[in-house]
């Protein structure tokens, strides 16, 4: 094997090994934030600062009972968990993390992005199918109907970035973010991404496809032990996947003062976007479902769409003068 | 490159053979998707990632999506289920995760130790799809603009909902 | 929109507030006095037991933990030969206490008694039995009743008089 082999190898690996020990990590990280926001402290007891629950946690999700109900589909069943890791992992492929630091920098890199995020839909529509149960056909069916809209203007959203910067490829996205971070020409842009960010990871306020008070657990109800562990895991790296790409298409991705390595700077800007996740989920209530729907088509859409269009009208000035 | 491609098209095929035995209607679904899958993959090896993208983007995300939907609302239960399998008696031997691993891995080793390009060399990117869609091919993009937009009113048309007069007086008079 | 955005630095500005949690085993509220909790037997000044066995608790508890039997001393004194409660059954309502014509029976503010082994939530008399009056310290039962005991008649307890004498005529 030649050098450049085992450099990709390399990178492969940490991002794979780093994303598995940030996401459990993120149990953590959320139950003490949303702790911290509601006057309490949050896990304290295990370990330092409460560090070793992410190790109590997962040991407990090991030990119980892998339950596969009789009246499921099985197969599908044991399926549906699994889509959703992969899908978001795959998406990573394509997330630049330093200059270099990237699995392959695709030309196609955003559609890719898109692509995965897509199939992602999968897990819940099939997980909620298969558990024959029906809250999680509920709350399948409003997940499908969710990501399929939203998916809708997160791409029409992330449009104007290829606009200012000509490319799909993510690194020549954020190469491009030399001179000014696109959040400022494309603020609403970023606005409607994020929004369609939080729908795709079916994060709280927009966790209809869940909705703890309503559809018991939602389409994941029929789940237990590792099965729902990985759910869980899915839905950790989503979160994580949609900070990164905020970070590489709106803030800059690795830029910022030399005093700081970039990968540095990346991961401080995505640990930002992680702590506004779940401030998001400390502080806003659940909208009903046919408010989201509503918003998404009647605002979201339209709103990106004059994006879309004043950002070409703007990039198509510049190129005529 | 060309072994991938074989690999890809050979998935393609079975995946698509599967969707014709399954008596599972929401399996035979999941074969297509892998078929679509494994034309994307044929697409990409050809040097189209962009049409390849859109694809998976399109069909294996969202139309198939709809079908799943439009599936899940018909309730299915074990009779029908078993109504296939007297049609059709044939038993589960090849999952699609198999065929979806073999293209996962193939996905993974191109993107990751291949440099992108077309069997023959040449990758069409997605600059010149969209040039050749806005040059020598703008009626067909305008023509299926206009089509879709027929089909938004239509649904527009179907989804509205009357103005009911709520007032209660006012509906006495009304009749 | 205005309004989620506000919410949100309302939400975030809570994050140097003062924490609620009480950290519990290393810091303890203060309970009131009147806490339902552990259940304990009190005794009089005077250090005999206050029960007399009437059974009114047992006959009050609506999950029919408490078990005692009644028996006499020497004296003509009724004590309960056991009192046995069964806590793993106990829902603290208090409603023994409440029955209890001698004060004996007294809940107490202290509700730590966790246990492994549910055998040993069932609390025999000597667990019961404290060496205080409990809540009403100075009231001894046998001292106001007119009831002859030993060591005492009719009528000498307090605020009575001495018995009359029905068969006499001398006013």
């Amino acid at each position: 094997m030649d050098d450049a082999t085992i450099n990709q190898l390399l990178i492969i690996v940490g991002v794979l090994a780093g994303l598995l020990i940030v996401a459990p990590g993120l149990i953590w990280l959320e139950r003490r934030l949303l702790a911290l926001w509601q006057d309490r402290y949050g896990p304290n007891r295990a370990g330092p600062f409460g560090l070793l629950i992410v190790l109590a946690d997962t040991l407990k999700l090991f030990f119980k009972e892998d339950w596969t109900p009789p009246f499921s589909d099985r197969f599908v069943f044991t399926l549906a968990p699994g889509i959703v890791v992969v899908t978001v992992l795959m998406s990573f492929i394509v997330v630049p993390f330093a200059p270099g630091v990237i699995v392959a920098d695709l030309n196609i890199g955003i559609l890719f992005f898109m692509a995965n995020s897509s199939l992602g839909a999968y897990s819940i529509i099939l997980g909620g199918w298969a558990s024959n149960n029906k809250y999680s056909l509920l709350g399948s069916m409003r997940g499908a109907a969710q990501m399929i809209s939203y998916e809708v203007f997160m791409g029409l959203s992330m449009m104007g970035v290829v606009l200012l910067s000509g490319s799909f490829s993510m690194h020549t996205i954020v190469e491009a973010q030399k001179g000014m971070w696109f959040v400022i020409p494309q603020f609403l842009g970023f606005v409607t991404f994020f929004i369609a960010g939080i729908a795709e990871t079916h994060r709280l306020p927009f966790d209809i496809p869940e909705a703890e008070s309503e559809l018991i657990a939602g389409f994941h109800s029929e789940y237990s032990g590792m099965k729902f562990g990985i759910f869980f895991v899915g839905e950790y790296l989503g979160i994580i996947l949609i900070s990164t790409v905020t970070v590489a298409l709106y803030f800059g991705g690795w830029l910022g003062p030399s005093f700081l390595p970039p990968l540095v700077w990346f991961i401080l800007k995505t640990f930002g976007f992680i702590c506004f996740f779940i401030l998001l989920r400390a502080s806003l209530p659940r909208p009903r479902y046919d408010q989201l729907m509503e918003y998404g088509w009647k605002i979201l859409l339209p709103l990106t769409l004059l994006n879309l269009v004043v950002t070409a009208g703007v990039v198509l000035l510049n190129r005529g003068i | 490159m060309l072994i991938i491609f074989y690999i890809a098209s050979f998935v393609a095929v079975i995946a698509t053979i599967l969707v014709i035995t399954q008596h599972n209607l929401v399996h035979a679904l999941l074969y297509l998707v892998v078929s679509f899958l494994a034309v994307a993959m044929v697409f990409y090896v050809l040097g189209a990632p962009f049409i390849a993208a859109l694809e998976v983007i399109i069909y294996a995300g969202a139309i198939i999506v709809l079908l799943i939907f439009v599936i899940m609302m018909l309730n299915l239960r074990q009779e029908s289920v078993a109504q296939e399998k007297q049609w059709l008696n044939l038993q589960i031997i090849v999952g699609p995760v198999v065929l979806a691993i073999i293209l996962g891995a193939e996905l993974l080793y191109m993107l990751s130790f291949e440099p992108t390009s077309g069997l023959e060399g040449n990758v069409i990117g997605a600059k010149a799809v969209g040039l050749s869609l806005y040059g020598p091919y703008v009626i067909g993009v305008e023509l299926s603009g206009i089509l879709l937009m027929a089909g938004i009113v239509g649904a527009y048309h179907l989804g509205r909902q009357k103005k009911k007069v709520t007032h209660r007086f006012l509906e006495t008079q009304e009749e | 929109m205005f309004s989620i955005l506000q919410s949100l630095w309302l939400v975030f500005l809570h994050m140097f507030h003062k924490r609620e949690t009480v950290q519990y085993p290393e810091q303890k509220n203060k309970l009131p006095t009147r806490w339902r909790g552990r259940i304990v037997l009190t005794r009089d000044p005077d250090m005999g037991e206050r029960c007399v066995g009437c059974y009114l608790c047992a006959a009050a508890c609506p999950v029919d933990c408490i078990s005692l039997q009644a028996t006499e001393d020497e004296n003509g004194r009724r004590y309960p030969e056991f009192f046995r409660i069964n806590f793993s059954r106990c829902i603290f309502c208090g409603y023994c206490e409440e029955a209890c014509p001698t004060y004996a029976i007294q809940l107490i503010p202290d509700f730590e008694m966790g246990e492994y082994n549910r055998q040993n939530l069932v609390y025999e008399k000597s667990e019961l039995l404290i060496d205080g009056p409990g809540k009403y310290p100075g009231y001894n039962y046998y001292k106001v009743a007119g009831l002859a005991i030993g060591g005492k008649g009719k009528g000498e307890a307090e605020n009575e008089a001495p018995p009359i004498d029905v068969k006499s005529l001398i006013p």
